[in-house]
């Protein structure tokens, strides 16, 4: 299982990569092999400020709807719109092409208590 | 207590992602629904549906005790010849739906869901006061269905029989990949052709390993119902069940009132007053996903009824879905909403199948 040592993680199996105070952020591998063949990925909050844990969007697969969870309060500042035509990208390619949104992170504070890639290894007690 | 079928060792072995179903650890996929789905429309797949249930119908009064449980007309059957239909219950609802098959002249088999075997039992059971002998093979038999365009082609190595010659919804009794006497019916879950294989437990696995080597993918009961819901077919516990009666259902098909059965006064009134709500078919008019418990909404945003099943297809890639609304947006073409979340999205009401091959 890919678990890239750059990105910080949540328990919720999404990864967060932090560039400046903008987040990116989509679900792990781990999850997305869970899930089977996503079919579908609704983000209906670009633009809107959401604190950490509110739900920014929902990952259908096929038999399965799953919530997602902001991992940092701030506001969502763009979607992946090419997973609309594409959802298949976060099997493929979870980590690259299959990031969902950009966050514009409003407590840095908050960076400090994502998991390291370590933690989420033994999260998932890999 | 969780039950096995006889091949479970053999789907963890492949990697399936296993999961309970109606009591059974099953295969729910194996390689990804998407690519078990596109075999089965363009190849051949094998599914192992040995959860379902089997009893043994015979004597000379088999026919009466069919003919008064089930909605279809048995009498139709000659031997070799299966049946869609269902038992209706005393109140306007559905105890199950299933497949009669005569073997013999008073010998008849019929083919329940997993998840009623124990009701279905009960009710037959309960109904048969004319001494019909009934046996429960549910537990000594497995079931394959071996799918696709290209199953006859595939799999007539393993057959004497001409399978090309079996016709939809007949059988044979004969010998199938080195073992004699097993059941070969043309009928399936997917509308894409193949057959049925009923055999011994002791049996499946030699089955199953020859099948594959003749070219069938394993497919899990997530395409399973991809497949069957592009078709259009009815899921008990779905789209049909105790409470809906087999008229709004659309099996007005399979309600046959040139006979008498459990309730059947009751449905022929039904049938002529009309339902009070129809099952239709929809497709949505913009991205979404319809799921089973969603409500249906008017365009002032009144609910209408609700999803009973709902997916998106693999071969048409939108949201398709079943569900039941009153008779005046029943007709094809009708624009209907699904309530996705916060968004009633757009529907229209179409004619089954959604595919069309």
């Amino acid at each position: 299982m890919n678990i890239p040592s750059d990105l910080k993680y949540t328990k919720d199996h999404e990864w967060v990569k932090i560039e400046g105070d903008v987040a990116t952020v989509g679900i792990t591998d781990f999850a997305q092999g869970e899930l089977g063949d996503i079919v579908y990925v609704e983000v209906e909050t670009v633009d809107e400020t959401l604190d950490i844990e509110e739900v920014f969007g929902t990952v259908e697969a096929v038999k399965t709807v799953s919530d997602l969870f902001l991992p940092l309060s701030g506001e969502i500042v763009e979607f992946n719109e090419n997973l609309e035509d594409e959802p298949e990208k976060v099997n493929t390619d979870p980590y690259g092409e299959g990031w969902m949104i950009k966050i514009k992170f409003s407590d840095a504070s908050e960076v400090d208590n994502l998991l390291s890639a370590d933690d989420y290894k033994a999260l998932l007690g890999a | 207590m969780m039950k096995n079928t006889a091949l479970t060792a053999t789907h963890e072995a492949l990697g399936a992602k296993m999961v309970p179903f109606a009591g059974y650890n099953m295969p729910v996929q194996y390689d990804g629904v998407n690519i078990e789905h596109e075999a089965v429309r363009t190849g051949v797949g094998v599914f192992d549906v040995s959860h379902m249930g089997e009893f043994l119908i015979e004597g000379p009064n088999a026919l009466d005790l069919i003919q008064k449980v089930c909605s279809n007309d048995a009498s139709k059957l000659t031997v070799g010849k299966a049946q869609y239909s269902c038992l209706p219950n005393d109140d306007g609802g559905i105890v199950d739906d299933l497949i009669v098959y005569r073997i013999k002249e008073e010998t008849y088999l019929l083919v329940v869901n997993a998840s009623n075997i124990e009701k279905d039992w009960n009710w037959i059971s309960s109904k048969n006061d004319v001494g019909a002998e009934m046996r429960d093979l549910s537990e000594d038999y497995s079931l394959l269905a071996i799918q696709g365009p290209k199953a006859v082609e595939a799999m007539q190595s393993l057959s004497s029989h001409d399978l090309a010659e079996i016709k939809f919804y007949n059988f044979v009794v004969g010998d199938f990949a080195g073992i004699e006497h097993v059941i070969i019916s043309a009928t399936g879950y997917t509308g894409s052709g193949g057959f049925e294989i009923y055999c011994k437990n002791s049996e499946v696995k030699q089955i199953w390993d020859k099948v594959i080597e003749a070219g069938a993918k394993p497919i899990g009961l997530a395409a399973r119902d991809t497949l069957r819901l592009e078709m259009g077919y009815c899921l008990y516990g779905n789209d049909i069940d105790d409470t809906t009666s087999p008229i709004e259902a659309g099996l007005g098909w399979i309600t046959k009132f040139s006979k008498k059965f459990t309730n059947s006064e009751a449905l022929e009134d039904e049938k002529r007053r009309g339902p009070e709500r129809k099952l239709v078919a929809f497709e949505l008019d913009e991205r979404g996903i319809p799921r089973q418990g969603y409500d249906i909404v008017d365009s002032s945003g009144k609910t209408i009824g609700n999803v009973t099943s709902g997916t998106m297809s693999p071969s048409l890639g939108k949201g398709i879905g079943l569900g039941y609304v009153p008779p005046i947006f029943s007709e094809a073409g009708s624009k209907i909403l699904v309530q996705i979340r916060k968004n009633a999205v757009p529907a229209t009401v179409v004619k089954l199948p959604f595919y069309k091959g």
